[in-house]
């Protein structure tokens, strides 16, 4: 069965027909050629598909196209054009927070995302307190990227470039 | 993947309709679980009838016996709840086990039903190439006798060794929540500790609601107990790892004597496990760790293990005084 939906993607409003199986992962990519984000596992373990949808961070792999008509969604590869890139992408860069690069732009996305919901106040799984400020520690952010693996084992720098982006400098 | 048609419910009652009309209908959700499945080919719906767009997304107090509940609508994405004050101050426990669960991008996209309903990860349910009872029912389990690490210690049967993934299911079933459904032929309200079902020789079923009936809410009563409450959870690494075994405890202590205690075990059985044998020893006694011990063996009598997973029996009892020792020493939570 096929249904029309459509979708912005990185500023571009698009109108296609899917297949109900289709993922929304296969359709950014296949039906619409936004490669940004990566098909890694395709079973929700290693978020490489990561983008932002409707502001928040979101995989794309174990979600149906149809069940998202209407969504606003955010690539790494839209967060900022190449002569003005987002001070996320900026730090990655800086700190060689890759190396084959499959990952990235889903440690891109997921890092926007990271600083946002500590800027909102939302705990984590290694919060001491439960109803206290956040602070970006190495624990915190170490936490809260952990649903993006890195086959490289990027982590030291990667780490260090979303602790850059967090406000806490070369530390 | 089988041909699949789509619709998007306009209501509850319309959706419920959808899916008790139709034997090969699903509700969708965040689909976190459910397209995983579907690419596994461990079901083959004919129809889905996304829910995920119904307004039950609101966290609402209540009124309850002894002070303020919690109703949390069937669509509240496990980040939001975890992250609602309200939960965070009084039923702390609940944001402790959804953030020791998944991903922070797999948090935003399930609900809170749709946890409650996910599947066991028994490595033979996802392999569709392999027997199994739960999946297809009369044609044995290969987890008896196969690859047994992550098996039950209690409450298993023959046709059926495995346990309940959920985190989130584990703290409500401790800080007795109740599950609001919406069937054909109306409401109704069922305790967590009835939601699931231990196997039996129907382990295709994983919880006692019959086809067609949509969760609309949770509701969440108030207690001491709740707002002293943690969630600890052993597992292979330290993060986006499903539990080895988990405890859900909440404690009212007058001095050092338990006046309430609520104990649910993850991990180690078919559904979340309330140990009530464990909180009636403990009830009147001083929280010490030798107590919490004697009373979790006391709930482990009676435990099965292979040499794989016998590992859980004392992982689950230390975990468990662990817990409580912390919540007694005001080291975890709030
Ligand atoms: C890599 C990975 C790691 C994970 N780690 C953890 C973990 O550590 N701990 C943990 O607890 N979970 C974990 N999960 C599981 C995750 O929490 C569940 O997949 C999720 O909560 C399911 O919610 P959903 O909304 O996406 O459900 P869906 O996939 O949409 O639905 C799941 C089931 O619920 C049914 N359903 C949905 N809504 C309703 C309703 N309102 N009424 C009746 N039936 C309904 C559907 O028909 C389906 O059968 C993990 C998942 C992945 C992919
Ligand atoms: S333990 Fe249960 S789910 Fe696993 S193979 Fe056996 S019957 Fe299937
Ligand atoms: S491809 Fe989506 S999580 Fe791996
Ligand atoms: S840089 Fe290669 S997988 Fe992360």
């Amino acid at each position: 069965m096929d249904s029309e939906i459509s979708l912005t993607v990185d500023g571009r409003r698009h109108t296609v027909a899917v297949d109900t199986r289709t993922t929304l992962l296969d359709a950014l990519r296949d039906r619409l050629g936004v490669t940004s984000p990566k098909k890694g596992c395709d079973h929700g373990q290693c978020g490489s598909c990561t983008v932002l949808l409707d502001g928040r961070r979101h995989l794309t792999c174990l979600a149906l196209a149809v069940s998202y008509d209407g969504a606003e969604i955010v690539t790494a590869a839209g967060l900022g054009p190449e002569d003005d890139l987002h001070p996320i992408q900026e730090a990655f860069l800086d700190h060689d927070g890759l190396q084959c690069g499959y990952c990235t732009p889903g440690q891109v996305c997921s890092a926007v995302g990271v600083l946002d919901e500590l800027k909102q106040g939302h705990p984590s799984h290694v919060s001491q307190d439960l109803e206290a400020t956040p602070e970006p520690s190495d624990d915190e952010l170490r936490e809260r990227m952990s649903g993006n693996l890195c086959r490289c084992g990027a982590y030291a720098n990667i780490l260090a470039a979303v602790r850059e982006a967090a406000g806490r400098g070369q530390a | 993947m089988r041909e699949l048609e789509y619709v998007r419910a306009d209501d509850a009652a319309s959706a419920v309709a959808l899916v008790s009309g139709e034997p090969e209908a699903r509700f969708l959700a965040g689909g976190t679980n459910l397209v995983d499945h579907l690419k596994l080919g461990i079901t083959a719906p004919r129809l889905l009838v996304d829910v995920s767009r119904l307004p039950l997304d609101a966290v609402e107090e209540y009124d309850a016996p002894g002070g303020t509940g919690l109703r949390i609508g069937a669509n509240v994405r496990n980040s939001d709840l975890a992250a609602h004050p309200a939960v965070r101050a009084s039923w702390p426990a609940v944001s402790r086990a959804l953030l020791a669960g998944a991903s922070g991008q797999i948090r935003h996209q399930a609900t809170t039903a749709g946890n409650l309903l996910q599947r066991t990860r028994c490595v033979y349910f996802q392999d569709a190439t392999t027997p199994c009872n739960k999946r297809e029912p009369g044609t044995g389990c290969s987890a008896v006798g196969g690859y047994a690490r992550y098996n039950a210690v209690l409450g298993a049967s023959p046709d059926c060794v495995t346990v309940h993934p959920s985190d989130l299911a584990v703290a409500l079933t401790a800080l007795d929540a109740q599950v609001v459904v919406l069937g054909v032929s109306g409401e109704r309200r069922i305790p967590m500790t009835g939601l699931h079902r231990l196997p039996g020789d129907r382990p295709d079923l994983d919880t006692v609601l019959e086809h067609g009936d949509l969760i609309t809410a949770v509701e969440l009563p108030p207690s001491a107990a709740a707002r002293r409450s943690t969630y600890q959870k052993a597992r292979d690494r330290a993060s986006y790892a499903f539990a080895l075994v988990s405890v859900a405890a909440g404690l009212e202590l007058d001095g050092d004597v338990v006046r309430d205690v609520r104990i649910a075990w993850g991990g180690v059985a078919h559904r979340p496990w309330r140990a009530t044998r464990a909180e009636d020893a403990l009830r009147g006694q001083q929280l010490t760790e030798e107590a919490v011990l004697a009373a979790a063996e006391l709930e482990l009598e009676g435990a099965t293990t292979t040499d794989q997973n016998a590992y859980k029996v004392p992982m689950i009892r230390n975990t468990t005084a662990l817990a409580c020792t912390r919540l007694a020493a005001g080291e975890v939570s709030r």
